[in-house]
């Protein structure tokens, strides 16, 4: 008789098991895995009295006199989240481009009106193509540097990864700002990999300062796993290419309204 | 499991009594969100007491989780259920302060590692040399401890995943939000924590039972 593993064990008896009743006709035939079972459950049993204390009947009003002073006369709204700090900064950054995007726009080829205008649009995507660039150079050397992390002693139980979370966290600002503004310009190639990269940077930001060697290999599998790397690297490549490359030929359009004169 | 299921009747008028007090507050009524923190605090402690470990750690999370609502109550969609709300809250905050002191404690003991690694690290060891009578009143003090350092040794995802499943009863689903993680991750990490607590503490468990079945501890 196949045994159940200890992970169907605690699975089940913690409820979340899928084969609820495969495991249950099997517990009621193999003593074995009941023993097993009994064993796991005694040592919940032994966990479940450590007690709580109990703060007292009038702790909720405790609480309230500690935080009432704290507390501003109305709460937030949720337009307040946009003027937080980091979110300002990064919106700055933003604005900022746009800023110098106009700016460049104003002072280039003033004197020749119908390609002044093609010319804003093309200094407005190249300075977006610049950012963008950075940013994804940023966060691919980032990922690398996790993806080749590696314990420095084979005893050692947790690596520090917290330089890598804590840029992960500041990127993370970053490429939502450029997603959306990606989606605005009608870029939807370049929002879908900002799309994927937020969602690795975010499991990264969220992952405790200090891993175990097992919690970091399986960091690098999802990186892995996304092609994200790979895919950063491709457009990044692509990005550095449109930098290089000379202004588009004007249209047919501007070439006729050219010829009439 | 310590959280007993409400009847759905309750749960209905708690959550519609909430989404009142939540309109209220919005509107500039401060006592409204004062009926809130009475409400909820207690199952916050819980919370917060099982995932930090100690009292002023979990006073300060309940504290940290109803500023922390209030600043973004504006955020609060009012379909949802103000307290899972909240409870989400106090379970960030507290995953927060437990990295915080890890590295605190992590600073604060690496001299002793060492010493731990000789003696204390081999359960069995403790148990023996405690041994003498009164058995009962040692061998539990011993458990306690070791139950608690079993809990700390869990990574902070893992108490988490632990204490809302096994303690509070939380869904996989809640538990996998505030883990910001997959289900099927987050089942996993429920079966990593008690996979470790199972293996540190039994030794301890079976030896209190066997000291049970011999007569030496009732």
């Amino acid at each position: 008789m196949k045994h159940m593993t200890e992970e169907e064990l605690i699975a089940y008896r913690e409820g979340v098991a899928e084969q609820r009743t495969v495991i249950s006709d099997h517990l009621t035939l193999c003593e074995e895995c009941r023993h097993e079972l009994e064993r796991i459950e005694a040592v919940l049993a032994a966990l479940n009295t450590l007690a709580v204390p109990d703060p007292g009947a009038d702790y909720g009003r405790q609480v309230w006199k500690e935080i009432a002073p704290r507390l501003a006369e109305k709460p937030g709204r949720w337009w307040q989240v946009w003027f937080e700090p980091r979110r300002l900064a990064a919106a700055g950054g933003v604005v900022a481009l746009i800023v110098a995007a106009f700016i460049a726009g104003r002072f280039t080829k003033r004197h020749d009106e119908p390609d002044n205008i093609a010319s804003k649009e093309q200094v407005r995507e190249r300075i977006l193509v610049v950012a963008v660039g950075e940013h994804l150079g940023h966060s691919e050397r980032m990922l690398v540097e996790l993806s080749n992390a590696a314990p420095t002693d084979p005893r050692q139980k947790e690596i520090n990864i917290s330089a890598e979370q804590q840029r992960a966290e500041d990127l993370l600002q970053e490429n939502r700002l450029y997603r959306q503004t990606a989606l605005q310009e009608g870029n939807p190639g370049l929002a879908s990999v900002l799309d994927e990269l937020e969602r690795v940077l975010l499991d990264v930001a969220h992952s405790p300062d200090e891993v175990t060697p097992a919690q970091l290999e399986a960091i690098q599998k999802k990186i892995e796993a996304h092609g994200i790397l790979f895919k950063v690297r491709v457009v990044n490549k692509e990005l550095q290419q449109r930098q290089g490359a000379p202004a588009p030929a004007q249209n047919d359009s501007t070439k006729r309204e050219r010829n009439k004169v | 499991m310590n959280r007993m299921p409400p009847s759905v009747e309750s749960t209905q008028a708690l959550v519609e009594s909430d989404a009142i007090a939540v309109e209220r507050t919005l509107a500039g009524d401060r006592d409204a969100y004062r009926a809130l923190v009475e409400r909820h605090s207690h199952n916050i402690f819980r919370l917060a007491y099982r995932m930090t470990g100690n009292r002023h750690d979990a006073e300060e999370v309940v504290q940290e989780a109803f500023l922390r609502g209030y600043q973004k109550l504006g955020q609060f969609a009012a379909r949802s259920n103000f307290g899972t709300w909240v409870y989400r809250i106090a379970a960030n905050y507290a995953i927060d302060r437990m990295r915080q002191r890890q590295k605190e404690e992590a600073r604060r003991q690496e001299p002793k590692a060492e010493d731990r690694d000789g003696m204390e690290s081999n359960p069995l060891n403790q148990v023996r040399d405690n041994a003498p009578t009164p058995e009962r009143l040692t061998q539990s003090i011993e458990l306690r401890k070791q139950m608690e350092q079993a809990l700390a040794a869990l990574s902070e995802a893992e108490r988490t995943a632990f204490v809302m499943r096994h303690w509070e009863g939380c869904g996989i689903e809640e538990i996998a939000a505030v883990l910001k993680s997959s289900s099927n991750a987050t089942k996993n990490t429920v079966f990593r924590a008690v996979q470790k607590l199972r293996h540190a503490l039994q030794p301890f468990v079976e030896t209190r039972g066997q000291a049970r079945a011999m007569g030496t501890e009732p």
